[in-house]
């Protein structure tokens, strides 16, 4: 009897714990929108979405330079990070030789490791001088930050990338070999085609994590919330705009920083929900 | 004589083609492990020369930016945060694997959610930690509103690899344990969770490697006051932040160097540890265990 009471009093402890993740969500999703929605209603919506200009002590806030902000430094990263990403993934997978392998595996997992603000300070004591030396400018700039973040996503892409690789038949391999193709065409031909929703699946994280990376940005973008004109000029992401000002913001000021925070949970919404239909779309 | 010919350009090309794939192959493969020693090396190198007793003075002040406080901060967050999410993490794992059944409408509920989690940006989980713990329950900045806040962003971690353990976990066991009489809850605290500690402990070095690390979500959380705080209820920055701090001061920049010497060897000395572990699971699979 008293164990009964046990096992039924366990299994609901257990099924409590199980509701935290739910609860949690749920509790981001109030705080977030109920500290933020009222700041974009008194803004209005499309100054607040479409206003190019933001100062807040005149009490104007648009945050269209740093949504802008956020995308050009995110497609940045991708075009730096998903090439090489991809092809040190194949390298890993297709033409490592298992010597070396047991070096690189770990190096890959030790990138992963570093903090972002590891990461930030590199970039401005090595890229921010190399870019100022190089094209001009400040240095701190949309170039730096996509240099900086596209390191940062090389380790989520080859990871997800190599296991995706890993994942696909040897008879695919092994059929165009034996058709005449050569080890690089057969891998890249056969080999990679069949991988593609995983390695999209990669790049997706990868756009995750850049868009909301936050310290490495700050310490390299610049800053500068207005729109950029050139890779090299500064520009600010939707998170650098909340780090940067929330430790003085008050009152409305305060409550709009919370709402671009709304607005980039919005973005990683979307993007969470596209990587899952895109992982149940290959599991079927 | 034509047709060989054709051939011949044909196989050629072949050649030509593999051999420039194979240069792309190998080219990114390089720039990567260059990318990895370059920062490696470039902090050790410009950090080391200024590691000095005096780095980790007792107590912090502007001559020494001793990152002992730091450090002591960063255990303590590490362990406090664990001490929540650990338990949290293995209780829902278990209950998805072992208690719901299949296609349950709550466990996909629980899957996108902690799905959801894992991808939430760590600025976010700062502001919802300041705008929950700081502000709402009124705990203020301190090392206890960091380790709660934290304690949400890394639960999905651990869940995640104790469900992998867990699965991994041979139905024979359980089915051995009922036979020989024992309840479900006896089954699983004597029989699964124990052969899933590996596991669980890869999930626990994962999630320790992410706090160690971690800035956005701690500054409006614990706060950035460089000393150790005399409860958990006052502010103090954890290694990373501290790293932060220094940079925003811009004063010392050798001692930043420094410090990040000290965050790498911790983060160095965890992946050495995760791998070690990883290590020993396969190494328990293949052996039948």
């Amino acid at each position: 009897m008293a164990n009964q009471i046990k096992e039924n009093l366990m299994r609901f402890v257990f099924f409590l714990s199980a509701g935290i993740s739910i609860l949690a969500v749920l509790l981001i999703c109030v705080f977030l929108f109920a500290n933020g929605i009222p700041a974009i209603r008194e803004i209005g919506v499309s100054e607040f979405l479409l206003g190019k200009i933001w100062k807040p002590s005149n009490n104007l806030y648009g945050i269209f330079p740093m949504i802008i902000g956020s995308l050009y430094v995110t497609a940045g990263a991708i075009l730096v990070g998903v090439p090489t990403g991809v092809l040190t993934a194949v390298f890993l997978a297709r033409f490592c030789p298992k010597k070396a392998y047991k070096f690189l595996k770990p190096a890959v997992d030790l990138l992963a490791g570093i903090p972002s603000v590891v990461y930030g300070f590199f970039g401005l004591m090595v890229i921010v001088p190399f870019v100022r030396n190089t094209f001009g400018g400040s240095g701190t700039s949309w170039l730096a930050a996509s240099l900086v973040l596209g390191i940062m996503i090389l380790p989520t892409i080859i990871g997800v990338s190599e296991a995706a690789i890993r994942a696909v038949p040897e008879s695919y391999y092994e059929d165009s070999l034996a058709l005449g193709a050569t080890h690089e065409r057969s891998v890249f031909r056969a080999i990679l085609p069949a991988a593609k929703s995983g390695i999209l699946s990669s790049v997706i994280l990868g756009v995750g994590r850049a868009i909301g990376e936050t310290m490495a940005v700050i310490m390299v973008a610049g800053n500068q919330a207005v729109l950029p004109s050139s890779l090299t000029k500064g520009l600010r992401t939707m998170t650098a705009n909340i780090v940067l000002e929330m430790g003085y913001a008050t009152d409305l000021h305060r409550e709009a920083l919370i709402a671009t925070a709304v607005v980039l949970f919005v973005f990683i919404l979307i993007i969470n929900l596209s990587f899952s239909a895109i992982k149940r779309r290959s599991n079927t | 004589m034509k047709n060989s010919s054709t051939l011949h350009g044909e196989l050629r090309r072949a050649k030509r083609q593999a051999l420039l794939l194979r240069a792309a192959v190998f080219l990114a493969a390089g720039i990567t492990v260059a990318v990895l020693c370059g920062i490696l090396l470039y902090i050790l190198i410009k950090g080391v020369g200024h590691l000095s007793p005096e780095l980790f003075a007792l107590k912090y002040n502007s001559e020494n930016c001793s990152v002992l406080p730091a450090l002591i901060n960063t255990l303590t967050v590490t362990f406090l945060s664990l001490l929540i999410a650990v338990p949290l993490g293995v209780f829902s794992a278990v209950y998805l694997v072992e208690y719901a059944k299949k296609g349950n409408r709550f466990v996909s509920l629980v899957r996108i959610t902690a799905e959801t989690l894992s991808g939430i940006p760590s600025i976010v989980y700062g502001l919802f930690g300041y705008l929950l713990f700081v502000t709402t329950l009124n705990f203020g900045y301190s090392l206890l509103s960091g380790a709660l806040t934290l304690s949400v962003m890394i639960l999905p971690v651990t869940m995640r690899t104790t469900e992998e353990a867990l699965l991994s976990v041979p139905d024979a066991y359980r089915e051995g344990s009922f036979g020989l009489g024992a309840g479900k809850l006896r089954t699983v605290f004597r029989i699964v969770l124990p052969s899933a500690v590996p596991g669980i402990l890869a999930g626990v070095i994962l999630a320790t490697g992410r706090i160690v690390g971690e800035t956005a979500a701690l500054i409006f959380t614990t706060g950035t006051v460089a000393q150790v705080p005399d409860s958990l209820t006052g502010s103090g920055r954890t290694l990373a932040v501290h790293l932060y701090a220094l940079w925003n001061e811009g004063l010392n920049t050798d001692k930043a160097y420094a410090t990040a010497v000290v965050l790498l060897v911790i983060v160095a000395a965890i992946n050495t540890l995760s791998a070690f572990v990883a290590k020993k699971i396969t190494k328990g699979k293949t052996n039948g265990n």
